[in-house]
This record gives C-alpha cells, sequence and structure tokens, in this order.
C-alpha cells in the first residue's frame, strides 16, 4: 500500500463527509423545523429514531443497513430494479449509511436553536408584512446561523470518524470505500504504525481544527445570546 | 379609516367574545385581568390565531369574515409585542427598515426619520440590541411598527417588560404619537394608570367577555363596574390649562365643574390636561371650608353611593357635569347625611397630572 492510496483514503473520506453533510443540511433542516414546531402527540417516536444512532453499537446499524442495501434487500433490490448495483460495497452505500449514522448530530442542534428562537420573531415578522419564505430565510436562518454552523460541522467530524458502519456496508474497497479510519485499522493490523500514525494525527488536527472552528464562530455570532 | 372588529376566539379555559371599533384618531384601552384574553383578541386581529371566527374589518376592506382569512403578513397592522421582539441579528437601523423595505411604496405615509425622531431614536441607530435596555427596545419596536404606516397600531401591554422610571417615559412617546398620527389605536394593559392617561374609549375584559364598552372618562366612574372595587378607583377629568400663579408654581385648570390648581408650572396656556383624581383623596364637607389647606375645592351633588366593604362607602359626586369619586367611611357617610341629590363641597387633597 502506497501513499497515493493513503491520500485516496482521505479524498473519499472528505468527500463522504462534505456529500453526506450537505444532504443532512438538506433533508434535517425541515425536519427539524418540524420536530420544533410540530404538536404531534408522537412526536417523541420520530425523535427516538432519530436519536438512535447515539447508542446503538455501529455494527447493529450497519448489519441492518447491510441487508437493507445488498441485492435481497428492499432498497438494494429496488436499485438493482432500477439497473443499478446492489448499494452495499459501493460509495452511494456509504453514503446512506453515513446520513442515518449522522442524522441526530445535525437534527439535534438545529431543533434546538429553532426551539430556542421560539415564534415570536417569525411572528413579528410576519406583523411586519414578511411573508412565510422570507421569514424563513430573512429571520430564521441569519439568526440560527450559529446552529447551522455546529450541525454541520458536528455531521462532518462525525461521518469522518464512523468506522463500524463503514466496515460492515462498505467493506474496504481501495478508491471506491476504503476511508481514513479503516486504513488506520489496517496499517495496525499490518504493523505499519509510521503510516497509522501519519493518518491518526492528521485526522486529529483536522477534528481539532474543525471543532476549534465551530466554537470560535459561535462565540463570534452569538446573537441569541442576547 | 376605521377598524372594526366581532370575534369569538375559543380558547382552552374559555371563549374570548368581542365586538369593538377603533376610530382614527382614537385611543381604543381593552383592559382586564391577565389570562382574560387581551393578547387573544389582538393576535386575532392582526391574523397570528387561526382559529379565531368572525369579521375584522379595516376602512371597509375586509380583512377576515366567514370565509376568507388574510394572513398577518398581508393586513396592514403595526404591532408592538411585550417583550419588543426586536430582531436580534440586526442592528436598530435595520430593525426599522425590516417593516419599511416591505411595505409597498404608496401606502407609505410616515417617513423613517419621522419615526426616529418621534421615539428619539437618532443616537441608537448603530447600536446592536444586545446593547439596548428595556425602554430602549421597546422604543425601537414603537419605532418599527410605526415605520410601516400602518392602518391600526397595536399596542399589547408594550410597558409589561420596561422598569419603572422609564414607563413614563414610553408613555409619554405614545401619548405624542397619538397627537402626531393620524393612527387608531388599541391599546391592551392591565395597568388602570396606563388605559387612564392613554385612552378615549376603553373595553372591558372578563374571562373572554365583554362586560363594558364606551368612553373612558364615563366607565372609570361607574360604581357597578370593578373599577370602584379598586384601591386606586380615581375618576379621570379632561381639562385645559386656564392660567398660571407663577409665584406659588401652580398651573390652573378649567374643567366642567370648576378650576383645579396642580402643582406643575410648565404646562402651555391653553393645552389639553387629562388629569386623575383618585377617590381616597377626596374628602367631604357639608360647608365651605374657608381656613383648610387644601386648594381644590368645589360644590358637588352626591349622585350615588355604593357599600365598599363594611367600613367604606363609594360616592359618585356630579361637580357641574364632570364626575369625581370619593371614598369615605361609612361613619362619616351617615354623620353627613349622604343621599342622592345632596349638595355638598368636596375637597381634593391630590390631583395627578397624566402628562
Amino acid at each position: 500500500m502506497s501513499l497515493h492510496s493513503d491520500l485516496m483514503a482521505l479524498w473519499i473520506t472528505v468527500k463522504l463527509a462534505a456529500i453526506t453533510t450537505l444532504i443532512l443540511l438538506l433533508i434535517g433542516t425541515p425536519l427539524a423545523w418540524w420536530l420544533a414546531r410540530s404538536q404531534w402527540r408522537f412526536k417523541f417516536l420520530i425523535e427516538t429514531v432519530i436519536a438512535l444512532p447515539l447508542v446503538l453499537p455501529p455494527t447493529v446499524l450497519g448489519f441492518y443497513l447491510l441487508i437493507m442495501l445488498g441485492p435481497n434487500g428492499p432498497i438494494g433490490g429496488l436499485s438493482e430494479s432500477m439497473g443499478g448495483r446492489p448499494l452495499a460495497f459501493t460509495f452511494s452505500g456509504l453514503v446512506i449509511g453515513s446520513v442515518f449514522y449522522s442524522l441526530p448530530f445535525v437534527v439535534q442542534p438545529l431543533q434546538n436553536v429553532f426551539t430556542a428562537i421560539g415564534d415570536n420573531v417569525m411572528e413579528q415578522a410576519a406583523t411586519l408584512r414578511a411573508g412565510p419564505l422570507d421569514r424563513f430565510f430573512n429571520v430564521m436562518l441569519p439568526i440560527a446561523r450559529p446552529g447551522f454552523l455546529t450541525a454541520a460541522v458536528l455531521g462532518f467530524a462525525h461521518t469522518i470518524g464512523e468506522f463500524g458502519v463503514v466496515l460492515m456496508i462498505g467493506g474496504n474497497i481501495p478508491g471506491e470505500t476504503r476511508v481514513v479510519s479503516i486504513a488506520i485499522y489496517d496499517h495496525v493490523e499490518s504493523l505499519e504504525y509510521t503510516r497509522a500514525h501519519l493518518l491518526s494525527a492528521g485526522l486529529l488536527l483536522l477534528s481539532f481544527l474543525m471543532l476549534m472552528a465551530v466554537y470560535g464562530l459561535n462565540r463570534r455570532f452569538s446573537v441569541l445570546r442576547s | 379609516m376605521s377598524l372594526e372588529v366581532k370575534l369569538n376566539i375559543p380558547r382552552r379555559d374559555f371563549d374570548v367574545n368581542v365586538s369593538l371599533e377603533v376610530t382614527p384618531g382614537q385611543v381604543t384601552a381593552v383592559f382586564g385581568p391577565s389570562g382574560c384574553g387581551k393578547t387573544s383578541l389582538m393576535r386575532a386581529i392582526a391574523g397570528l390565531e387561526n382559529t379565531a371566527n368572525g369579521d375584522v374589518k379595516m376602512a371597509g376592506e375586509i380583512w377576515q369574515d366567514a370565509d376568507f382569512f388574510r394572513p398577518p403578513h398581508q393586513r396592514d397592522v403595526g404591532y408592538v409585542f411585550q417583550d419588543a421582539s426586536l430582531f436580534p441579528h440586526l442592528d436598530v437601523y435595520n430593525n426599522l427598515q425590516f417593516g419599511l423595505k416591505r411595505q409597498v411604496s404608496d401606502k407609505r405615509r410616515v417617513s423613517l426619520e419621522q419615526a426616529i425622531d418621534l421615539l428619539a431614536l437618532s443616537p441608537l441607530l448603530k447600536r446592536r440590541i444586545d446593547k439596548l435596555s428595556g425602554g430602549e427596545k421597546q422604543r425601537v419596536a414603537i419605532a418599527r411598527a410605526v415605520a410601516t404606516s400602518p392602518s391600526v397600531l397595536l399596542f399589547d401591554e408594550p410597558l409589561a417588560a420596561v422598569d419603572i422610571p422609564h414607563k413614563q417615559e414610553i408613555l409619554r412617546y405614545i401619548q405624542s404619537l397619538h397627537q402626531e398620527l393620524d393612527i387608531p389605536m388599541l391599546y391592551v394593559s392591565h395597568a388602570i394608570e396606563e388605559v387612564a392617561r392613554l385612552s378615549d374609549n376603553l373595553v372591558l375584559l372578563d374571562k373572554g367577555q365583554q362586560l363594558a364598552s364606551g368612553e373612558t372618562v364615563d366607565l372609570l366612574s361607574q360604581l357597578n363596574l370593578p373599577f370602584a372595587r379598586y384601591e386606586e378607583a380615581a375618576a379621570v377629568v379632561d381639562s385645559e390649562v386656564a392660567g398660571h400663579e407663577q409665584d406659588y408654581g401652580l398651573s390652573l385648570l378649567r374643567f366642567a365643574g370648576g378650576h383645579i390648581r396642580v402643582t406643575r408650572s410648565e404646562l402651555a396656556l391653553g393645552s389639553r390636561v387629562r388629569v386623575r383624581i383618585l377617590a381616597r383623596d377626596v374628602s367631604l364637607t357639608l360647608s365651605h371650608p374657608e381656613d383648610s389647606s387644601i386648594l381644590n375645592i368645589f360644590p358637588a351633588v352626591v349622585e350615588s353611593m355604593v357599600a365598599d366593604g363594611t367600613a367604606l362607602r363609594l360616592v359618585r359626586l356630579n361637580a357641574g357635569g364632570q364626575i369625581i369619586l370619593s371614598r369615605v367611611t361609612a361613619k362619616s357617610a351617615d354623620k353627613l347625611g349622604l343621599v342622592p341629590g345632596k349638595y355638598i363641597y368636596a375637597q381634593v387633597k391630590a390631583v395627578s397630572p397624566l402628562v
């Protein structure tokens, strides 16, 4: 295994985290908005499902995803019947798995910030002639910016760090599903400590920088603290 | 240009039923204890309560009826909430701009400069919202609502979150809005001084039901309404500044029943001043006392009287057409032989001009 394969693994990791974060922000925003505003009696059931990846061993989640995404599973079968491949052991499969796995890390900060903002400013905006979309984009989004930043970085960082789910559904295909955490594991298995060191230190630094950015920026944007 | 409201708002505990009209240049107050449905009513007028049934009409334009509901952002209201609710991501200037920008240009009658002047905000324009005091926040919120040139201004307990010294100041600003702009106002409060000071008309609300409505001056002196039971039961007198006694620092106010002297010298001659006379500050005598330290004494006729507990009587007096309330002990009432029709003199110990 060359340095090239390590760089490849790093690229796949970053690509996976970026795509996952993007999808999560798109799904997570309306979902978190609904959770923050809905009065539905059984809302807690949805909240429970979303929080499951926080407590579930990744191998359990990965196992069920493997079955769902495989050729005989509902999602994998659907993909196959539409002329595609079964999704297990593909990059697309990894994205689907990561979306489930990191969902709570994006939805929860968003839900918290939407709840904290409350209806008042939105109603005030309505009485100041702002229509629903205008209110959302010009009032809710800017006020919720710290929440979005937290959600995006947590979702990204958590996806980078996943191991169990990837191992179960992605396998270890260089150039397609081999991510950094798996590469580190491989290096340690084959006693290549120097390269394990390099990748580990890289991830450590990356995670540190990202979290520092969140805390630093949230301090600057702490508009909610008034 | 008047606002006509006839609404039924279902709530968990009781329904709110109100029918009222606010005419241009008038302040209508909605008064009642906390939780009586005042805020629900305001929200329904603004279109924020989608369970409200009934009719809301502004200057003949239908905002709501049996089969039409205009959403809040299309209703021409200026709504001042209890807790300012300013946008934390914008500075003062951009908060003021928010509604103004969104109002169509041919409906703009109030300019931004005018709104800023009326509430004395020019030193604060660049300020961040979290650097404002409670009173300043509320001034910004009022200016922001005014700057949209609304057809009606809705004030929902705007002084609830303001500390006492600044309450007077903000009341003064609201009074000056009332004088400068021809915008009808609806003012909700559970503080009787605010209502007495600001409003021309009054709607009394209790558990969602409209107990009474009419002119403020009239309702406040009705013995059969809850106001008479308040410790600070008072009559409100509209008067005009008729002169000054400079040497003593007094102003002379003319009203229907005579003249009142107040310890204020700066009131402009000819200006209209509303004063409040608390029932407990009015004592009664049978003859005109010549050796009293009290300055304000006028003849009056007893109109009616009710018991206020066992020891006290609340007396409604007519002083040349102006109603004044007096609270005396039951024992004094008997001693003076107070009955409707009796001629007496009212001695007023303290008068507070509401300016």
